[in-house]
């Protein structure tokens, strides 16, 4: 690539190496090859410039809306309303409805969703496993708009239907949770069928020796040999479900409500981000930072759960590979 | 079942029995998860096909037949523009004008396409599911006659060559996706160019030349593990942050003396989407780079490659097919996502096709959104055609990587 100046370089700066290796063979300096390193690194690095980038902006704004004089951090934690027109900034409503409806998807994801894994692993014949996960991949696949669709037009008026209309808002937090927890399955599943495939053959093996069932091998045996990767998948369905946006924003109504009702619409977190970031907003305006502070929580939350999720498959992968 | 329940069986036959009913039973309901999961999606699908096509009853404003002894579509453009001239005000002719090309400068589609949506007026008054117009067509041919007498009933696909080739309209019957689908097209053209370098490059660097040892390499490697499940809608914050603030002139395309003021361009949204995807991207591409044979790498060596030669002769063709596999599954996550657009702010009322990356834009999941959000029933209807042409296209995707996958892995073995 470089020859000529490499050769250069070496009969002028090292003539005692020269004698013991000739020129040609030598090893060269290659400066292409380290500029092409130093580029690859700086791939990598934007990586870490965006997680920066998140801290710090979302840390700016945030910091200028608390610093602004309506808004305390106590109030925020505790206030249990939430209208920053009128100054009032009370996160409670908005995580409140986010806790309802993530644990509405916990509801349907976790056993639905470990039960199906331990169906493919333990029991499916691999042609049943060939057809049914693909059929789990498009579930996943499915861009979540288009549940947020399913939850207005399909399970909104179901609820409705069964539980009358008086009951049950046109826009409600069951029916987005419910969604969400249909769209949170496949996750579940395909993780646990993971954890629970990675369970050495010899253990089940042994279980079948000494007379157990096939139930019995897959509760009593596998199921807690691959107990730490299943909790991790729960855990990241549970960060899947609080970062969850569209479902929530089709179907579970705006404008923040504190109610304990699921069938009342009240608005998420993320909802409220979506719903203010829509609309046209004014720079600098308290609506405005006050998306960066719910995002930096938001942000935060799921972090943590995914480094614990983290934490928990690697010390799962220690014990068997 | 455990021990001290044993002696409680007459004897060993019937504790056995039991045992297989339990584990009967449990399989059952095993099996009943599944199902679940197999009748939601077909659930989801009906109930977006089922919105999709039905019968509607449609009400003229002016019937075509008053316009001209022969159909619409056979006449010329002067006879276009005539019953244009002739029935609406100038007020709404310059208005027109001003929108588009001068009349005698368009095509005899757009006039046709004009005098349809500004004279004839076509409005859905009444519209039904697939189930309905399937299973109760008479009693819908009734009812159509005795409470629309005016009407015309017919059998309406809401999806159709006319609603993938129109633009946005104010109405759903005349609205098109062909903006959005624009839009979505362009926003992951700037998104795979911005991403695909990048994570790729991330990718070698991470796979061929970081030392694990070294304490900044473990922390770009757990870094972008921990990107990966950061909610999109944080990314579309920081990119309003940054790409649509705080480097608003570069964006809008000020430096350059194009473009309005304004950062929310196609741009900015496709260097949002960029981030987004790129954690997955590295992670797909590290994998396909990790299972690439030593010995391809040694042998390279041996003959006296450098590093890069090995990486790009032999490490990369390699790598090529799961590498661009991983890149469009990570491409059709970016084409679903809607949140973090209406953060960097998408547009719903756009008219015009996307002219260069520093447009406004919409994209089609907002568009699904915007009309999902709408109460009335149509726009449920052709939020459920644009469902159905992303799903279409995010099928076909994703078979296309399947191909990819299988016809190098014959090819590799």
């Amino acid at each position: 690539m470089d020859k000529p100046m490499a050769k250069a370089q070496i009969s002028s700066t090292q003539p005692a190496q020269e004698k013991l290796i000739r020129p040609d063979l030598a090893r060269r300096p290659h400066t292409g090859e380290n500029l092409i390193q130093v580029f690859l690194f700086l791939c990598g690095a934007i990586s870490i410039l965006t997680t920066l980038g998140i801290v710090y902006e979302l840390g700016k704004e945030a910091w200028l809306f608390f610093g602004s004089p309506d808004v305390s951090l106590v109030q925020f934690l505790t206030g249990t309303k939430w209208q920053p027109s009128i100054g009032q900034f009370g996160v409670l409503p908005l995580v409140n409805a986010t806790l309802i409806t993530s644990l509405f998807a916990m509801l349907i994801a976790l056993p639905l969703g470990l039960s199906a894994a331990i169906y493919l692993s333990e029991y499916a014949t691999p042609r049943t496993r060939g057809i049914l996960k693909p059929v789990l991949e498009v579930l996943a696949g499915v861009p979540t708009v288009v549940y947020g669709y399913f939850a207005l037009t399909f399970m909104t008026p179901l609820l409705r239907g069964i539980f009358g209309k008086d009951t049950v808002d046109i826009y409600n937090t069951l029916s987005a949770g419910l969604v969400m927890g249909i769209m949170i399955l496949p996750l579940v599943s395909s993780m646990s069928e993971d954890a629970l495939s990675a369970v050495p053959r010899t253990l089940r093996d042994a279980a079948s020796g000494l007379g157990a069932t096939r139930l019995e091998t897959a509760i009593q045996v596998v199921l807690p040999a691959a107990l730490s990767g299943i909790v991790a998948a729960f855990i990241i369905a549970v960060s899947r479900a609080v970062g969850e946006t569209m479902i929530v924003a089709v179907a579970a109504g705006s404008g923040p409500n504190f109610t304990f009702n699921p069938f009342h619409a009240a608005e998420t977190m993320t909802g409220y981000i979506a719903r203010i970031s829509g609309g046209d907003l004014a720079y600098d305006s308290p609506d405005y930072n006050s998306i960066f502070a719910i995002g930096l929580l938001l942000f935060f939350v799921t972090l943590v759960l995914n480094i614990i999720s983290r934490r928990l498959v690697r010390r799962f992968r220690e014990v068997y590979e | 079942m455990s021990a001290s329940n044993t002696t409680a069986y007459k004897n060993n036959e019937q504790y056995l029995s039991a045992r297989h009913r339990t584990a009967g039973l449990w399989k059952a309901l095993f099996t009943l998860a599944v199902t679940t999961a197999v009748i939601a999606l077909v659930v989801l699908l009906f109930s977006i096909i089922n919105q999709s096509f039905g019968y509607v009853i449609v009400e003229n404003n002016v019937a075509p037949e008053t316009l001209a002894a022969q159909p619409l579509e056979s006449l010329p453009p002067d006879a276009l523009i005539a019953i244009l001239r002739e029935n609406l005000t100038k007020n709404r002719l310059r208005t027109i004008e001003r929108d588009g090309l001068p009349l005698v400068e368009r095509s005899q589609q757009d006039l046709l396409d004009t005098v349809i949506a500004s004279v004839v007026q076509p409005r859905v008054v009444k519209s039904y599911n697939l189930d309905r117009s399937l299973l109760e067509a008479a009693a819908i041919r009734t009812e159509a006659a005795r409470d629309f007498p005016g009407g015309r009933l017919e059998f309406r696909s809401w999806i159709s060559g006319y609603f993938i080739t129109h633009a946005m309209a104010p109405t759903p019957e005349l609205a098109g996706v062909r903006t959005a689908l624009l839009g979505s097209i362009f926003l992951i053209l700037i998104t795979i160019t911005f991403a695909f370098p990048v994570g790729v490059g991330a990718a070698i660097y991470l796979e061929e030349y970081a030392d694990n040892r070294s304490r900044i390499n473990r922390i770009i490697q757990t870094n972008i593990e921990n990107l990966a499940g950061v909610p999109s809608i944080v990314y579309g914050i920081l990119g309003l942050a940054i790409f649509v603030r705080a480097i608003e002139p570069v964006t809008s395309g000020a430096v350059f003396g194009v473009g309005d003021s304004s950062g929310r361009t196609i741009l900015s949204a496709g260097l949002t989407m960029g981030l987004l995807i790129l954690p997955i991207l590295i992670i797909n591409a590290q994998e396909a780079i990790r299972a690439t044979p030593n010995s391809l790498r040694e042998a390279s060596y041996g003959l006296g490659a450098t590093r890069w030669q090995t990486i790009w002769s032999h490490v990369l063709p390699y790598a090529l097919p799961g590498i661009l596999t991983g890149t469009i599954l990570a491409i059709s996550r970016a084409l679903g996502e809607t949140a973090p657009l209406i953060v960097v702010g998408a547009s719903t009322m756009i008219t015009k096709d996307p002219s260069g990356v520093f447009s406004r834009f919409t994209a089609l999941p907002i568009q699904i959104y915007n009309w999902t959000t709408r109460p009335q029933d149509e726009f449920r209807h052709i939020a459920a055609a644009a469902i159905l042409v992303l799903l279409i296209t995010l099928l076909s995707l994703n078979a296309f990587a399947i191909l990819l996958r299988n016809h190098f892995r014959r090819r590799n073995t």
